[in-house]
């Protein structure tokens, strides 16, 4: 094995020229169906990046083609440098945790965190020495003699992740880690992930359907959708610049309109003047904003606090507090204030207030 | 869990009584009562007459037989088995649905024929009987012709047994061993055949059961030679003909210990497959282990 | 750089590999014992009836003998199916919703006929049923003679067929969800609605299928029947059984139009059961 003997000994020079993960133009079709449709990107190495997408939209296909586990009908699959596309998944030395897990049912724990050092033949002490020591960084020390069935759900997971870095594998991916796990365990786990990867440096890819979790463990997001990479960026390039609709729509919530552009740079859309460049007078136009984008004031603040509203309905939401907003013509806007803003404000059912718009995302509509 | 007690969703107390007893009833005429006659029937002599029955030479040398039989057939079968729900289980490919009819052929063919379709193969009216004939080889009213009816007969129970054991664990391990770097033997050593354990010994009980058990087809088959050509129920089969009563129900208790034995083992395996399968659902069940260390480990780093 | 991902495309498709190791192995290795054990000698079967002139065929099969046999066997194969599908859905019925002492026991001797050979099952039943036997003196008492008589067939024939009711019926009442009843019950319906409108239809097609399978057997069984029958021309004769007698007469020909008629008629009536079957499931 040319690995290194621990995952957390990745050589310096390598960090940052070499890319961990690379594919090109990665094409998968099943009976005529495309899940995963001429993909491209690099992961360099000691990234942490999330995969995000609705279910359905090839996310677990393309880490299967990564892992060697699907075979690509097209493209190409480089690891830590080298030609993988036609190599056994037994050979590519790359970590895989399943969404349930997967683990060896009629095995303890030591045994499945074993299992991928006994197939490489190492000597019975170092196997001991590495499942020990990754019995301590999954937290699962005392639980070695256990069977999967007698471990809870968030231990399972530990067991499958520690299973797959006991190989030293060169990138680390796991499809829907959280998946199957209550609210809570899985809020435990993030921050876990988290200083799991900080401590081994592994490169790491994991997909996700919650958004919240992407953007709050990774360090860097894949949106993804029908099969396809709609926007490769940090959390916050990708919550604060949505490169396409499906981005915008899909992370975050939003306000959404479709409007034209009827004057020079401008679409009107009620009392709103939405400045829009590089589009063509007649262009229609998707304009979403986010509800926390909404400023909203009892009293008029010029020049941009100056469309009067009303408040029709009120919801709590915890640290904030929804305002659905009428503000005429039919047309209505949804609104996040602070909780402690909104009481002090007297924000309830009924009262008049002055709302702003101070950012939104434009995309033509075609 | 099934055996909800809810009262209004029950039958009278009456109608429930007539259910009960009627299912006694049927299962004691039909069943009960033809397992006691043997055994009445096999030891109604004494001990003396049943040992005397069973070690006969012509019964000893049909035990041989049969024995041999089985020690053939078995393990190809058992080793067919293995292969075919490895293929049919974890691979998809067209034909998959045609192969799996015809691996379930030799029940649903009625046991003369399964003896004729030898005989007319190899019997001395076709090209192959002639040919083997030549060559001084007998396969049809010989062992060989014993051997492979036993084989056709006991075909299916392995490979049907493992399939649908194999078809609900799925392939997720047997993946999660490749991506970790186990081989093709390795992955089926180590990682499958544990989780088929108690269905291939199943499987295996079954199998030979019938490979012991079957008569129509090796009947039609063996042509009947005393001592040479003859399964423990053939000779059952001439012990009663010549009304050799109690000698015939000696040995077939023989066989009917076989059977009881069969259904011991099919209800352990049993219990043994639901227990795995509670273990392995999803919920936590929590046991009675020390429990102190979980809960510290339930805490984040 | 656009050529070499197409020529890498091509050939991806053409290697067409699965990710699990031993296909084609384990296919090489499955086609080749199913051709030998299987396939090779059954195809003789089909030769051998190919090579029948019609004419040969179809008088082998209408001889007198042969149609008294067909009558019997098919006759007796229903009606012990028909017996076993009303007691197997009680035993079934038990077995899932009662408690009584022995039940377990009674659940794994359900299976008997399974494991049990049928010429120990054959020599048993006979003795049972024999004039002298512990049933036969009764049956006598209310004049129904059952050794060497049709009676005795079906008797067998449901003992051998006892099995199939029980086991299909068996996990679907299992499986099927109080809740469904209690949901039932909680909308006014009574008991008996609930039996004949909600827990019926679930295990019909069950039932279907344990009936047809329990016929199926029944029709090819010989172990069993030879004793009880007695195997009197044109009276007790089942079709296997004449199928052994002409093979022990060199009438190959006889023997295969015989065997390949009751095939023929089997599998049409399991066809027929599994339309019946996708119907029904169609339409629920």
């Amino acid at each position: 094995m040319d690995a290194p003997p621990f995952a957390n000994e990745v050589n310096g020079d390598e960090r940052g020229t070499v890319m961990s993960i690379e594919v090109q133009h990665l094409t998968k079709r099943f009976n005529g169906f495309t899940a995963v449709h001429d993909v491209s990107f690099r992961v360099e190495t000691g990234e942490l990046v999330a995969l995000l997408g609705p279910s359905g939209c090839g996310k677990s296909t393309l880490l299967r083609i990564i892992s060697g586990l699907e075979i690509p009908d097209g493209g190409e699959i480089h690891l830590t440098g080298k030609e993988t596309t036609q190599v056994s998944p037994r050979d590519r030395n790359v970590g895989f945790v399943f969404q349930h897990y997967a683990l060896f049912k009629h095995m303890t724990v030591y045994e499945n965190i074993a299992f991928g050092l006994k197939v490489r033949k190492l000597p019975k002490q170092e196997i001991e020495c590495r499942v020990s020591e990754l019995l301590g960084l999954v937290q699962l020390k005392g639980l070695e003699k256990r069977y999967p069935f007698q471990l809870s759900g968030g231990q399972r997971q530990r067991v499958a992740v520690a299973r797959a870095l006991a190989p030293s594998p060169r990138v680390l991916l796991l499809d829907e880690p959280f998946g199957a796990l209550d609210t809570k365990v899985r809020e435990e786990l993030r921050e876990w992930i988290q200083q799991l990867h900080e401590h081994s440096q592994v490169t790491t890819l994991f997909v996700t359907h919650d958004q919240h979790e992407a953007l709050e463990i990774a360090n860097k997001i894949l949106v993804m959708n029908s099969g396809r990479i709609e926007q490769n960026g940090t959390p916050l390039e990708i919550f604060d610049r949505p490169a396409t609709p499906f981005v915008a729509e899909f992370v975050g919530e939003n306000n959404f309109i479709e409007a034209e552009v009827t004057e020079p740079h401008l679409v009107p859309w009620g009392p709103f003047r939405f400045p829009v460049n590089g589009y063509p007078l007649g262009e229609k136009i998707r304009i979403y904003f986010r509800p926390h984008d909404v400023y909203v004031s009892s009293l008029p603040e010029y020049p941009h606090v100056d469309v009067k509203a009303k408040i029709m309905k009120t919801r709590f939401r915890g640290p904030m507090t929804e305002l659905n907003l009428h503000i005429g013509g039919n047309k209505q806007v949804i609104a996040h204030v602070p909780k402690g803003v909104s009481l002090t404000s007297g924000f309830i059912e009924g009262s008049e207030v002055y709302i702003g718009i101070t950012a939104f995302h434009a995309f033509s509509k075609s | 869990m099934h055996a909800r007690n809810s009262h209004h969703l029950s039958e009278p107390f009456a109608v429930r009584r007539i259910i009960i007893g009627a299912t006694l009833i049927f299962v004691g005429i039909f069943l009960v009562a033809p397992l006691l006659l043997v055994f009445t029937k096999a030891f109604e002599n004494g001990l003396a007459a049943f040992f005397a029955a069973i070690s006969e030479p012509d019964a000893l040398a049909a035990i041989r037989l049969t024995l041999l039989a089985a020690a053939i057939a078995v393990p190809f079968n058992v080793v067919f088995g293995l292969v075919a729900s490895w293929l049919i289980a974890k691979f998809d490919f067209p034909g998959k649905s045609i192969l799996t009819t015809l691996i379930d052929l030799p029940f649903t063919v009625s046991p003369v024929v399964s003896g004729m379709i030898f005989v007319l193969l190899f019997g001395l009216q076709g090209w192959v009987g002639e040919w083997l004939d030549e060559h001084g080889m007998k396969i049809v009213f010989a062992i060989p012709g014993i051997i492979l009816t036993t084989m056709f007969v006991t075909f299916p129970f392995v490979a049907r047994e493992l399939i649908p054991i194999m078809q609900t664990q799925g392939t997720e391990e047997e993946q999660a061993a490749l991506v970790l770097g186990a081989g093709g033997w390795k992955t089926f050593f180590r990682v499958t055949l544990p989780n088929i354990k108690w269905g291939l010994i199943f499987g295996i009980i079954l199998c030979n059961a019938r490979a012991m058990g079957e008569f129509g087809a090796v009947s039609v088959v063996s042509g009947h030679i005393r001592g040479l050509t003859n399964t423990i129920p053939l000779h059952v089969e001439i012990l009663y003909n010549e009304y050799h009563m109690n000698a015939a129900f000696a040995v077939a208790s023989l066989l009917t210990f076989l059977a009881l034995a069969t259904l011991i083992v099919k209800k352990v395996v049993e219990w043994k497959l639901k227990e795995k399968l509670i273990a392995s659902s999803s919920s936590w069940t929590p046991l009675p282990l020390p429990t102190k260390l979980t809960e510290m480990n339930e805490e984040p780093l | 750089m656009q050529a070499d991902t197409s020529n890498k495309r091509i050939s991806n498709r053409k290697k067409g590999r699965r990710v699990l190791p031993g296909f084609g192995l384990s296919l090489g290795f499955t086609m080749l014992y199913v051709n030998l054990i299987v396939l090779i000698p059954i195809s003789t079967l089909f030769f051998k009836s190919f090579s029948m002139t019609w004419d040969k065929f179809a008088g082998a099969i209408t001889d007198p003998r042969v149609l008294a046999s067909f009558r019997l066997s098919f006759g007796a194969s229903l009606a012990a199916a028909f017996i076993n599908l009303i007691f197997g859905l009680l035993v079934a019925w038990s077995l899932v919703r009662y408690h009584f002492p022995g039940k377990r026991i009674i659940d794994a001797l359900v299976d008997l006929p399974f494991a049990l050979p049928t010429a120990v099952a054959g020599i048993t039943l006979t003795a049972l049923c024999a004039d002298n036997g512990w049933f036969g003196r009764y049956l006598q008492g209310l004049g129904i003679k059952a050794a060497f008589t049709p009676v005795g067939v079906v008797i067998a024939l449901t003992f051998i067929g006892l099995p199939f009711v029980v086991r299909t019926v068996q996990p679907v009442l299992e499986d099927f969800d109080p809740d469904v009843e209690e949901a039932a019950a909680s909308l006014g319906a009574n008991r008996l609605y609930i039996l004949a409108r909600v827990i019926l239809p679930a295990i019909r097609p069950a039932a279907l299928t344990g009936f047809a399978l329990a016929f199926a057997r029944a029709l090819g069984e010989y172990g069993s029947v030879v004793f009880i029958s007695g195997n009197i021309p044109m009276h007790t004769e089942i079709s296997p059984l004449l199928i052994v007698t002409k093979l022990e007469q060199y009438d190959y020909a006889g023997a295969t139009a015989i065997a390949m008629t009751m095939l023929v008629v089997s599998f049409a009536l399991l066809l027929t059961i599994n339309l019946l079957q996708a119907r029904m499931n169609r339409s629920v």
